[in-house]
């Protein structure tokens, strides 16, 4: 009886031992591809996505209502193809919503971020947003700046 | 003056010869290993007193351990706004330091000072010599599955650590303190990576059983069979096994995120 509890003890033990390790390797780190897309799917497409990241947050008025479930690069007409889905209990997105690419904070992580519009029509599932904007990549900012700064010195 | 030279070179004398000891200890143990996939019986039981019976204070400590690096990580990164990475700095320090060292450590104290007791004693009461007497090698019976229970257990439990130590860190992270599910756990899945810090916290972890159990069984083996003997021991086990877990934790880091 006694060994029968042990044998039983040490079989769960090994178990927990793996299920922690599947754990790790499966919801802490990369090797996970799950992508648990509740709600529907909705495209939009950027000229540069700069930081974001699958799952990345997708907010309205600074709520979040989805999450980015794929990120692609388009080869013919150069830009990222972001694929993110949207809650479900949010229907009544308008079709001509703007999207845009903000960061949380200073180094924070970028997030997607939805302006409505005015459209009677609303976003379902496999539509395209159109009105994109893309993420501020500091090095441009700073660039143009730059440059600005060194055409008035030169006037 | 002479004295005390003597006294100088007969100290490191003794611990080459008990270091040329352990390891040839260590061989034949490993010498013994193969045998037990006939007897596995033996390696379950030990299992059972050696890792099933760690895994509390390993589980509580290491969900502690996560709370208290997603408050302090918080309280750090929310000065710079990026409190959305707390799930990469409990994940990463966690599966790359914490969990292997921590929960080395204590193991060493839990089941490697347990370990040196019980074979110090069987040593005392001169069961071992009683084995020896009936042609049974204690070194396969008695030694090698302790061993092998150890090499097993100490990489599930370092594993265990990690993962309650990353729920723990999530409960007081986006439970508490309001950072946002998805970017803890999305920063986490970005930043972290399968082989180059999972599968080298486990090869870490792995390395500090075998080097944690074979100083406990070693201690235990090569006790002086009193009971002063087998209580300095013990002290030596959780004191040279502490150390030896620190160590080995800078040169492994050293060679593998260089």
């Amino acid at each position: 009886m006694y060994s029968k509890t042990v044998e039983i003890g040490v079989g769960v033990f090994v178990a927990m031992g793996l299920a922690a390790l599947l754990m790790l390797a499966m919801k802490v780190s990369n090797l996970a591809e799950l992508t648990a897309a509740d709600g529907y799917q909705v495209t939009a497409r950027f000229d540069n996505i700069g930081g974001l990241k699958v799952r990345a947050p997708v907010t309205m008025s600074g709520v979040r209502v989805g999450r980015v479930t794929q990120i692609d690069f388009d080869d013919s007409t150069y830009e990222a193809v972001v694929r993110f889905s949207i809650d479900p209990r949010y229907m009544r997105i308008p079709l001509d919503t703007s999207a845009s690419i903000y960061t949380a904070g200073l180094l924070g992580e970028q997030y997607i971020g939805l302006e409505a519009g005015g459209d009677e029509n609303f976003l379902a599932d496999g539509d395209e947003i159109t009105l994109t904007q893309s993420a501020i990549v500091l090095e441009q900012v700073i660039g143009q700046f730059l440059y600005s700064k060194a055409a008035e010195g030169g006037s | 003056m002479i004295e005390v030279l003597r006294r100088f070179g007969r100290t490191g004398l003794r611990f080459f010869e008990r270091l040329g000891r352990g390891n040839i200890f260590f061989l034949h143990v490993l010498a013994g290993v193969p045998a037990l996939v006939l007897r596995p019986t033996l390696v379950i039981a030990q299992t059972w007193s050696v890792g099933v019976r760690s895994l509390i204070i390993t589980v509580v400590s290491g969900t502690f351990v996560g709370m208290v690096l997603g408050l302090q990580g918080y309280n750090t990164l929310v000065d710079f706004g990026a409190e959305e990475s707390l799930g990469v700095v409990v994940a990463l320090s966690l599966v790359r330091e914490l969990g292997p060292v921590v929960s080395a450590l204590l193991f060493a104290g839990r089941a490697g000072s347990a370990l040196t007791a019980e074979i110090g004693l069987m040593k005392a009461t001169e069961q071992l010599d009683g084995m020896e007497m009936m042609a049974v090698d204690p070194l396969r019976r008695v030694v090698a599955p302790r061993f092998m229970a150890g090499v097993i257990s100490m990489p599930l439990l370092a594993a265990m650590f990690s993962a309650v130590g990353v729920l723990g860190g999530y409960f007081v992270g986006v439970g508490l303190l309001g950072v946002d599910e998805g970017a803890f756990w999305s920063q986490m899945q970005s930043k972290v990576d399968v082989y180059e810090d999972i599968l080298n916290g486990v090869i870490k972890s792995l390395v500090f059983g075998v080097v944690v159990t074979w100083i406990a069984v070693f201690e235990g083996y090569d006790t002086v069979p009193t009971s002063e003997g087998v209580s300095a021991a013990t002290t030596r086990t959780v004191v040279h096994s502490s150390l030896a877990v620190l160590g080995l934790d800078f040169v492994l880091t050293a060679l593998m995120f260089n």
